[in-house]
């Protein structure tokens, strides 16, 4: 099976707070250091695993910059077997329509069975995965945390849906899948991987070489400023009577949906 | 103006809680506009739950089709496709099912796609300005939308109020409309998780417990309130060490990272290793009978009592409540 | 002359001379001995490289004083003496055992030199001997049969039970004693019969005993019983020879080569492949341990060497723990692996090649539970080495990228930031710049340009996490107070990196050392301080071409002695102290007495000690990387280790290592004994206690 997986490189938050810039027109980025984003990760384990099970190969893809091109040998390192960076100053202003038109662009150039993404990425909007779908005729399924291959045409999947079930359904090929984390356990990744694959030439793509202008990549949708929402400091204490405290909980639980 | 129109989800017959959240939210973009509603499903369930939406929404369109059994977002789409006007403004919950179907939706019907969306500013000629969050919610972000070719946003369950059931409009069944839908993803079964096996992580409300619970018995104390609240109960590493319980229900950077909009500190005292695994900005509730606690400088409500005392009572008024 | 009984060499069996037996049986024995040995040897040619043939007299003399003086032995008092004896046994009645294969073939052999008072003197040796041999092996039985201590006992997830084996040698050693009296006592009671000079027996030996028990037997049965114990004896002794290397007996001939190539060196870890520089690692196809080919040869001779004793296992707090490790079985299951693919019989059968140890006969979590706390090594009394082979295993499974998911983000976040926290390097000072700790303490930052003659390494947990920065402030306070110079790195210090090496991910390690290697050199400073075990042995050990370390307690003691530093007597009443030693403060690097002295410097300050102290102290849970892995576990390490201190009658637990502290004051809360028992750093009781 061919899969391509599309992946993303963010910064990592997962530590430290978010600081707003200067300007506010974005976070401070001077201090953060970026890695591949959670999510992708699991999918392309997941895209390893089953080319370790039915063959074939994965080849990870991302739109971005030159510095993008860590996460992508990063993944290699992993066991992706092809690298694909799509890069261009075009692609720098786009909204994520315009990332999934790069990448079905990108798509066009190759024969893939199966397209992963992560289900979702540091803007937390998700939708690059279904979008490309859309744009490619192919079904979709979101948060997906199981991947059976029935035979060459069709894939068993499970979504984890609200209440922490799973819901299964059959998938035709080719398809695309968002994937949600805990799938699998994405095997480590040392400095000694990440070395191997130092040297293998990645293929760089630009929007003449996609056939992309300005126009199939104009936003829709754009950001217009970061701002932290006002935080008080320390804790409001509540006293009284436990009545009168249970009283003013309530009415606090009930206003933050607490309560069900 | 364009025509807005919500996809409410149900199950069991009964529409989910949001279906009036879109409702608000829709009136945000235009407080003057006429929503309709969609609901898709089969037989009488599908027939309450077009009952029950028709006494907030203006219009009710109803699609009833063996297809639509079950909320599979790869028939509801195309139907939507079919059905919706040009330019049209289609809401729906962000969901799972909302995530599966929005994205390829507004790829479709060439529309704007705003994802997760916690508020909305308002319409300017064809910009529609929203609120939305980013870094696992350690910032905002204001976005405009060009809506010109209509728009498919997802609001995020509980930021939007639910709306005063107001209205009484028609339903009217529009399945013949539907034609054939060629699905490619077939649904088989709901595999429901098991117990004992409650993924915290996923969870918006966590009533979470520590040392201060003192005994495994007490366990029960947690138990009944998070089942009072809908939540829940999640713990710190003490717990988990006592095996009083399991470690899936940890929180912190040696347990899970989880990202309740509610959270319930009871008897937690607030090491750093216990909130690192807090993100998302939740509202912290912090119970504890030491006024010192770490806890309260981080919570945004602050109980010094015995949660051993406190948590019952609690309990005990929510059940009066309901 | 005429002769009392006829000798094994001139007797008849019908019509065959049995010195032909004599010649054959041992001409047999040593064709099977050398065909197993040959096997044994096998594996080891094909091992890994290892470097054991330097430092030689070192070696001599740790052959002196752990293999022939049984140095180790006397920690486990009972089975330390009866192992010396039969230890002592089987040295000198190993020339009687050759004499007597002789004694088959040349009538009245002796040894050259043997035939004077020598001979005489040794002739009462060797009864009391085997008197002694035999005593033990009774006793011994007994215990291993009967009352069958503990640490023998062998787990159901390990196997069957080791005891039969224990017990069928015991009967074949005490067969040997018992068959060898009886070939001296016929002769000596045939003798006296004929009134003909006897040999002398000492009274109440073996020989003795029996000589007066076969007064009334009739010389011929005495000529019978004769040349069969003889025989017994030679059976026993050959076919005793060929099932030493089948099983834990094998150390009976290992041992000595063991002990001679054991590790010479506490607290480092072995390089990646002996030979292979550091900068050509990346060209290695493999990294680390995967399969049983893959360990060093001297390695495979500890497998080959390991007697079964369980002390290590006994010693071992991740076994205490109810972890899934007990270092006895991963010495016991590889030696079943290498006698699997290496196998004797049937003769000639293909070596086959071992499958990956992981997911065969080690589980992930069974490598990944060691502490490295060396309590194993410091333990085994024939010097069988653990870390190193953790260590290894653990490279093989980094290589394969088969890392816990609990390990592999603070991995990734001290790759990228330097601490497994991934918190910002800028904040590594920030211990420094809090405003009430400054007001009355200035610390120089390398950093900011500062410069200074000592350079105090902070490393990652006392930077970050907010309890251990007060052992960074109070660090801090007493240099100052002490009249040291001092700077820190700050942002410029990444994580030392100990455990980041011992946990496998070598290549990680070496780009933080590099980096700290190059910082501390820029800084200029002449010496370091650190106030962590681990920073500390990191240092010493691990780095190179850097200037010497030592650790906060050295530089306290120091400082006492040299009247820099003055301490009040002990400020709290009722309060009784207990000093745990930090494992890479106290095995690893033999700091016992300093932060004793330190301590007792107090005047007034009540100190006991625990049962487990010094090199037997009991790990507290593991530092660096082990307080993000999730381990299955009973117990916490810490949780027993509190106890501990309780039954010894402390209230106040001293440590000097900063995860001591965590893991100590975790489970002082875990074990309930909040109230009851505290934990406290040594350099915080200084800071408290010096006189400024």
């Amino acid at each position: 099976m061919e899969i391509l997986v599309c992946i993303k490189r963010v910064p990592d938050t997962s530590e430290n707070e978010i600081a707003l810039n200067s300007a506010g027109n974005d976070i401070e980025r001077d201090d953060l250091v970026y890695s591949v984003n959670e999510w992708d990760n699991y999918a392309v384990e997941e895209a390893i695993q089953i080319v370790d099970r039915v063959g074939g190969s994965v080849t990870v893809v991302t739109v971005g910059d030159d510095e993008s091109e860590e996460v992508l040998r990063r993944e290699m390192a992993m066991g992706a077997n092809k690298g694909l960076l799509l890069a261009d100053d075009a692609f720098a202003e786009t909204d994520g329509r315009g990332i999934a038109t790069i990448l079905k662009a990108a798509v066009a150039k190759g024969t893939y069975d199966l397209i992963l993404t992560g289900a979702l990425a540091d803007d937390g909007a998700g939708q690059v995965g279904g979008m490309l779908a859309a744009m490619l005729d192919y079904p979709f399924a979101s948060v997906v945390n199981k991947i059976e291959t029935v035979n060459d045409k069709t894939l068993k999947i499970g979504r984890e849906i609200e209440g922490g079930n799973q819901e299964i359904s059959e998938i035709s090929l080719p398809c695309v899948l968002s994937i949600q984390t805990g799938i699998n356990e994405p095997r480590y990744v040392g400095i000694r991987g990440i070395r191997k694959v130092a040297s293998v030439e990645i293929p760089t793509l630009a929007a003449g070489d996609l056939g992309l202008d300005a126009a199939a990549l104009a936003p829709k949708v754009k950001r217009l400023d970061y701002f932290v929402p006002a935080l008080g400091k320390g804790a409001e204490m509540l006293e009284g009577s436990t009545e009168e405290i249970i009283a003013k909980l309530l009415e606090m639980l009930k206003a933050k949906g607490g309560l069900k | 103006m364009a025509q807005i129109f919500a996809y409410i989800v149900h199950k069991n017959g009964v529409a989910d809680d949001t279906a009036l959240e879109l409702l608000t939210a829709a009136k945000k973009i235009d407080p003057a506009a006429s929503v309709t509603a969609i609901v898709t499903g089969e037989g009488s369930a599908l027939d309450a739950v077009a009952g029950q939406v028709a006494k907030a929404y203006n219009e009710v369109w109803k699609f009833s089709a063996p297809v639509f059994a079950y909320p599979n977002a790869e028939a509801v789409r195309p139907l939507l496709v079919k059905v919706l006007p040009a330019g049209a403004i289609l809401l729906v919950a962000h969901d799972t099912f909302g995530m599966d179907l929005a994205p390829g939706l507004s790829i479709k019907l060439n529309a704007a796609l705003v994802t997760d969306v916690v508020g909305i500013e308002g319409l300017d000629g064809s910009t529609l300005k929203l609120v939305r969050q980013e870094f696992g919610g350690q910032v905002s972000t204001h976005v405009a939308a060009d809506v010109s070719t209509g728009a498919v946003l997802t609001p995020r369950a509980g930021s939007f109020t639910a709306a005063e059931a107001a209205a009484s409009g028609p339903v009217v069944d529009k399945s013949a409309e539907a034609g054939d839908l060629v699905v490619k993803r077939r649904f088989i079964e709901v595999v429901a998780a098991e117990v004992g096996d409650v993924d915290i992580t996923k969870e918006d409300v966590l009533v979470s417990i520590g040392r201060g619970i003192e005994e495994q018995d007490n366990i029960e104390i947690a138990q009944d309130l998070a089942k009072a609240m809908g939540a829940v109960v999640s713990c710190s590493r003490p717990i988990v060490d006592a095996k009083w319980l399991e470690k899936s229900r940890q929180v912190g950077t040696s347990g899970q990272t989880v990202k309740p909009k509610v959270y319930l500190a009871c008897g937690i005292s607030g090491s750093f290793q216990h909130l690192g695994g807090l993100k998302g900005n939740p509202f912290i509730v912090a119970i504890n009978k030491n006024a010192k606690a770490p806890i309260f400088q981080v919570a945004d409500v602050g109980i010094v009592a015995n949660i051993l005392e406190f948590m019952p009572a609690l309990t005990e008024a929510i059940e009066e409540g309901k | 002359m005429e002769t009392v009984l006829i000798s094994p060499a001139k007797a008849w069996f019908f019509f065959i001379p049995t010195w032909i037996f004599s010649f054959l049986i041992p001409v047999a024995g040593v064709a099977v001995f050398t065909y197993l040995i040959a096997l044994r040897l096998a594996p080891l040619v094909r091992a890994a490289p290892d470097r054991r043939f330097n430092r030689i007299p070192e070696r001599l003399r740790q052959v002196l004083k752990i293999w022939l003086g049984q140095w180790r032995h006397p920690r486990y008092m009972l089975a330390g003496v009866l192992h010396i004896i039969l230890f002592a046994g089987f040295l000198s009645l190993s020339i009687r055992s050759s004499q007597m294969v002789i004694l088959g073939m040349v009538d009245g052999f002796v040894f050259p030199g043997f035939d004077s008072f020598i001979g005489a003197a040794y002739d009462i040796l060797r009864q009391i001997m085997a008197t002694a041999v035999f005593v033990v092996v009774v006793v011994a039985a007994i215990r291993r049969g009967i009352f069958k201590p503990a640490r023998y006992a062998v787990p159901a997830q390990y196997g069957k039970d080791h005891t039969v084996e224990a017990v069928f040698v015991l009967a074949l050693i005490g067969t040997l004693m018992v068959t060898e009296a009886l070939f001296d006592s016929s002769l000596a009671a045939a003798a006296h019969q004929k009134g003909m000079h006897a040999e002398i027996l000492v009274p109440m030996s073996l020989a003795w005993i029996f000589a007066r028990m076969l007064a009334a037997t009739p010389a011929e049965s005495l000529q019978t019983l004769h040349l069969v114990s003889y025989y017994l004896h030679d059976l026993t002794f050959f076919f005793f020879l060929c099932f030493l290397p089948l099983g834990k007996h094998f150390h009976v001939i290992t041992s000595i080569f063991n002990v001679f190539f054991m590790r010479l060196d506490k607290g480092n870890v072995k390089p990646v492949r002996h030979g292979v520089a550091d900068d050509k690692l990346d060209d290695l196809e493999s990294f680390g341990v995967k399969q049983i080919d893959d360990f060093t040869w001297k390695h495979m001779l500890d497998f080959y060497s390991c007697a079964d004793c369980g002390r290590c296992s006994d010693n071992c707090p991740a076994n205490a723990a109810g972890r899934p490790l007990s270092p006895r079985f991963i010495t016991i299951k590889a030696r079943d692996q290498i006698f699997k693919s290496y196998p004797v019989y049937p003769i000639g059968a293909p070596f086959t090649k071992s499958p990956p140890l992981i997911g065969g006969i080690y589980s992930e979590a069974e490598i990944w539970s060691c502490t490295t706390c060396g309590a194993c090594e410091e333990e085994c009394p024939l010097g069988i080495e653990y870390i190193d082979k953790i260590i290894d295993l653990r490279r093989g499974m980094v290589d394969d990228g088969n890392v816990p998911q609990s390990l592999q983000k603070p991995l990734s976040a001290i790759e990228k930031r330097g601490n497994p926290w991934g918190k910002m390097e800028k904040k590594r000072a920030d211990w420094a710049k809090n405003k009430e700790f400054a007001a009355d303490c200035e610390v120089k930052l390398v950093e900011a340009g500062d410069t200074a003659e000592t350079l105090y390494f902070v490393d990652s947990i006392t930077s970050y996490d907010d309890r251990m920065q007060k052992i960074a402030q109070a660090t801090a306070r007493v240099l100052t107070t002490a009249g040291i110079d001092f700077a820190i790195l700050g942002k410029e210090e990444k994580d030392s990196g100990h455990e980041v090496r011992r946990f496998g991910e070598e290549m990680l390690f070496q780009d933080l050392r590099s980096h700290n290697t190059e910082m501390i050199q820029e800084s200029g400073a002449k010496r370091i301080v650190t106030a962590d075990p681990h920073a500390f042995n990191a240092l010493r050990k691990d780095y190179k071409d850097i200037p010497p370390t030592e650790h906060i307690s050295q530089t306290i003691l120091r400082s006492i002695q040299e009247g820099r530093l003055r301490l009040k007597p002990v400020d709290s009443e009722g309060k009784i102290y207990t000093y745990h030693d930090p494992c890479y403060l106290g095995r690893h690097n033999g700091l016992y007495e300093e932060p004793r002295q330190v301590l007792d410097t107090i005047s007034g300050l009540r100190r006991v000690e625990m049962t487990r102290s010094r090199d037997r102290s009991f790990c507290c849970g593991g530092g660096g990387l082990m307080l993000f892995y999730e381990p299955e576990e009973e117990q916490r390490m810490g949780v027993i280790r509190v106890k501990m201190a309780a039954d010894a009658g402390a209230n106040v637990i001293v440590t000097a290592c900063p995860f001591c502290l965590v893991n100590i004051e975790d489970a002082i809360k875990v074990a309930g004994l909040e109230g009851k028992m505290e934990a406290i750093d040594l350099v915080e009781l200084i800071d408290q206690h010096a006189e400024r």
